[in-house]
């Protein structure tokens, strides 16, 4: 999967996106090994520091663990990348009403149009 | 750890025209730098004075704490903006010539990339392409393992696919004992392997930030702020 990264963000902060969804997908499955972040941030066209950067944040909030001799791993903690997966997904849905409210849509309308759609994409 | 370049109002005259205009700067060792300005703004004249091929008119400049010599060249890793090798070699000459001049040289890593790239070791230079000539050149370059790489327009000349090429290899060899700085204004192309970038205008140094700083504070690309400040 190639890293699509946009130009008027922060890049860390890109590929901190990237790589928890990546996780979230299960193309880092829990308790698996990361490459080492040169070869990760080559795989991303990134300088090496921003990678470290971006890694560093997702082991403060503990989706990825650093092990002293034997590089990083995405945690085992299934229900912890289940929680921040559930985060992720609760922004997005606000993002998502808030939009819709800005075009004049009622929650009920709202709602009724999602599981119209859900029926239609056959999902 | 200690800078690896550092300007102290330095100053560049050519006679009545101030190429370099009381520049400070200091840079750590670690970093992938860009040098960015518009033609003639002093970054060639910068990077020159860093590689002793000029003299400040005032001021001072520092690698790794010394100034600019014999000493600092084992150190410094140079691609200056035109062709210096001689026509009549063979790219494998050119690699012997390298490996028995400087000896952080490695033979090996200039081949390997030579392979990744087609280039044919027993070709005479003057046979080459422009193009194909500067990726011999920046090959040379990054083959030393060097503390500073002072690369002066190295993705100028180069197809696309060269250049993508070229920033990975710049990436891959990346070392936390040693800075790049990259001179260009190919600015999109370059932006996302860069930590920190300086901007030169007219002599001066008008900004020095990290890009995520820039790109986190003012919500816009390096390029984008790029067009603003320099705008005609």
């Amino acid at each position: 999967m190639p890293w699509d990264l946009k130009s008027d963000r922060p890049i860390y902060i890109q590929l901190i996106e990237e790589i928890q969804l990546r996780i979230f997908s299960g193309e880092y499955p829990p308790g698996s090994k990361l490459p080492s972040v040169r070869d990760i941030a080559q795989e991303a066209s990134v300088n090496p520091n921003t990678m470290q950067r971006a890694l560093s944040k997702l082991e403060e909030d503990g989706l990825v663990i650093t092990h002293r001799t034997s590089g990083r791993t995405i945690t085992e903690d299934v229900e912890m990348i289940k929680r921040a997966k559930n985060k992720l997904a609760v922004q997005q849905i606000i993002a998502f009403i808030e939009k819709m409210q800005q075009m004049g849509f009622e929650k009920k309308e709202t709602l009724a149009l999602i599981n119209k759609m859900l029926e239609e994409m056959e999902i | 750890m200690s800078a690896i370049l550092e300007c102290y109002n330095l100053n560049k005259k050519f006679g009545s025209k101030h190429a370099l205009k009381d520049i400070n700067l200091s840079l750590e060792r670690g970093r992938i730098i860009g040098l960015l300005g518009p033609n003639g703004s002093g970054k060639t004249t910068l990077i020159k004075l860093a590689n002793d091929l000029l003299t400040p008119s005032s001021g001072e400049i520092l690698i790794d704490g010394k100034k600019p010599g014999i000493e600092t060249k084992k150190q410094v890793a140079y691609l200056p903006e035109k062709t210096y090798l001689n026509n009549w070699m063979k790219v494998y000459q050119v690699i012997e010539f390298f490996d028995d001049f400087y000896e952080n040289f490695k033979s090996e890593k200039a081949y390997d990339m030579l392979k990744r790239l087609s280039i044919d070791p027993k070709e005479r230079l003057k046979n080459l392409s422009k193009g194909t000539k500067e990726k011999v050149q920046l090959i040379l370059v990054m083959s030393r393992d060097a503390d500073l790489y002072l690369l002066d327009e190295p993705i100028g000349g180069v197809d696309p696919a060269a250049r993508d090429y070229i920033l990975d290899t710049i990436i891959s060899n990346y070392s936390s004992h040693a800075t790049v700085i990259i001179s260009t204004h190919l600015i999109s192309d370059v932006e996302k392997i860069l930590d920190d970038v300086i901007f030169i205008k007219e002599g001066q140094n008008v900004l020095s930030s990290s890009v995520d700083k820039i790109r986190d504070e003012m919500g816009k690309s390096v390029d984008s702020l790029f067009r603003e400040v320099f705008k005609c």
